[in-house]
Formats: C-alpha cells, sequence, structure tokens
C-alpha cells in the first residue's frame, strides 16, 4: 500500500501550541473530571464510612452538609460525576458508530455540554 | 534503558472492554444512589444503614467498587501516558510516570479495601 504522506513530514503533537476544537474541549474536560472523581473517592468514601458508622455519625455528616464550604465540594463533585457520565455516555454512543464523523463529533460535544450544564444547575438546586 | 509503555492487562482492547464495562457498573450505581438520595429528602440513619445492609446492595457496592478500581486505573494509566512523557519532562519521563502510576494503584487499592471495611463493617 502506497503511503498518502512522506513518513519524515513534522509532526506537532504539542498541545500548548495547538488551536483547540470543541471536541478538545469535551475530551479534557472528561479527564480533568476523572481525575477530580479519583481524588474525591476518598471524600465520598469518608462520607460513606461516617454515616454509616452510627446514628451519631450520620448526623454529623447531616450537620458537615449544613457548611457553604462543604455545599461547594459536594457540588463541585457531583459536578464532575455529572460530566463526566455524560460525556462517558457519548463515548459509549460513540462506540456504537454514531456520532464519529467531524461535523457528528461537534454536535456530540454540543449535546454533551448543554445537558451536563442542566443537570450541574439543577444539582446546585438540590444541594442548595 | 527501558522506554516502553506497558498497559496493565496487556491488551489495549482488553482495556478498552474493562474501561466500558465498569463504566456501566458505575453508571448504573451512581445514578441509583443519586436517585435514591432525591426520592429521600429526609432520609435518617435507620433507613440508610436498612439499605446498605441489604444483601443486594452490598453485592451491587462491591460491584461498583472493584469497577472503580479497574475504571480508575486504565483512566489514569491513559492521562499518565499522554502527559507525563518525554516531551513534557524529558529524560526523567519514564521513572516519574512509574513512580505516578504506583502511587495511583496504591490509591486505588486502599480506596477497594477501605470500602471493604465500610461494607462489611454494617
Amino acid at each position: 500500500m502506497k503511503k498518502a504522506v512522506k513518513s519524515q513530514r513534522p509532526v506537532n503533537l504539542d498541545l500548548r501550541t495547538i488551536k483547540l476544537p470543541i471536541t478538545a474541549y469535551t475530551s479534557i474536560l472528561h479527564r480533568i473530571s476523572g481525575v477530580i472523581l479519583f481524588v474525591g473517592i476518598a471524600v465520598l468514601l469518608f462520607a460513606l464510612d461516617t454515616s454509616l458508622s452510627s446514628e451519631e455519625g450520620f448526623e454529623q455528616v447531616k450537620a458537615y452538609l449544613t457548611s457553604p464550604l462543604v455545599k461547594l465540594i459536594v457540588w463541585g463533585l457531583l459536578s464532575a460525576l455529572l460530566y463526566h457520565l455524560v460525556a462517558g455516555v457519548r463515548h459509549l454512543v460513540m462506540d456504537t458508530g454514531h456520532g464519529e464523523t467531524l461535523q457528528g463529533g461537534i454536535l456530540g460535544s454540543k449535546i454533551v455540554f448543554i445537558v451536563s450544564a442542566v443537570l450541574i444547575l439543577l444539582t446546585g438546586v438540590w444541594v442548595w | 534503558m527501558v522506554i516502553n509503555v506497558t498497559n496493565f492487562s496487556r491488551s489495549g482492547l482488553y482495556d478498552w472492554m474493562a474501561q466500558r464495562v465498569s463504566a456501566v457498573v458505575l453508571a448504573v450505581y451512581f445514578v441509583f444512589l443519586l436517585g435514591y438520595l432525591v426520592v429521600h429528602p429526609n432520609l435518617d440513619y435507620t433507613q440508610w444503614e436498612a439499605l446498605f445492609s441489604g444483601s443486594a446492595m452490598q453485592i451491587f457496592s462491591l460491584l461498583a467498587l472493584v469497577a472503580m478500581g479497574a475504571h480508575a486505573w486504565v483512566g489514569m494509566w491513559a492521562i499518565s501516558t499522554d502527559y507525563l512523557t518525554p516531551m513534557t519532562l524529558g529524560k526523567c519521563a519514564t521513572g516519574v510516570r512509574f513512580l505516578f502510576q504506583a502511587g495511583c494503584g496504591i490509591a486505588m487499592f486502599t480506596f477497594f479495601v477501605w470500602g471493604v471495611q465500610i461494607l462489611w463493617g454494617i
């Protein structure tokens, strides 16, 4: 098979010098939200551990949740979770062969941003 | 000098599959848990404890813990092999990446054991 391009062509893979399209932001946010969740597992396990340890522990977690700072952390973690979930569903859809074209990818990214923004706002209302 | 990058299961396809299967388990688990919290605004300790002490929920939670370990591993591996490279870190990239991945592995294992202790403690 004849190669379409010369292999010696210079390749630029330095993300810092590339103008990113919307699909790249969907992707990088998926990664960032994943890392946030990885760290957040510790917070969630702590809350689960304390809330299930005893009646007092449960009330303690409830008391923590009245603090604005804790509400902000919980909202942040839930936002990361919801975004990661919605962007993940897009990956599963793309695995079936849908939305893999350039136009489909851009549309998928827009849907991910809109759906997750709505869910994140609703969650904010729920947490406060 | 070692410059090759390996993954966990030694097969990209298997990693991809593990990522998808664990993602579906986690999605179902967290949607259920969030849904439960939304429909129980005045949740008390008795209800909460009863939820997690049921066999079905214990199996479901343990499954989610295992899925979380696999999912986070594949994800953190993908991120570290993309960004902790000779382009960003120079010569010490392989060493830094190895230590980072080892740290992630230890953290995931710790989370797993912690989760099992919580579930067993009920």
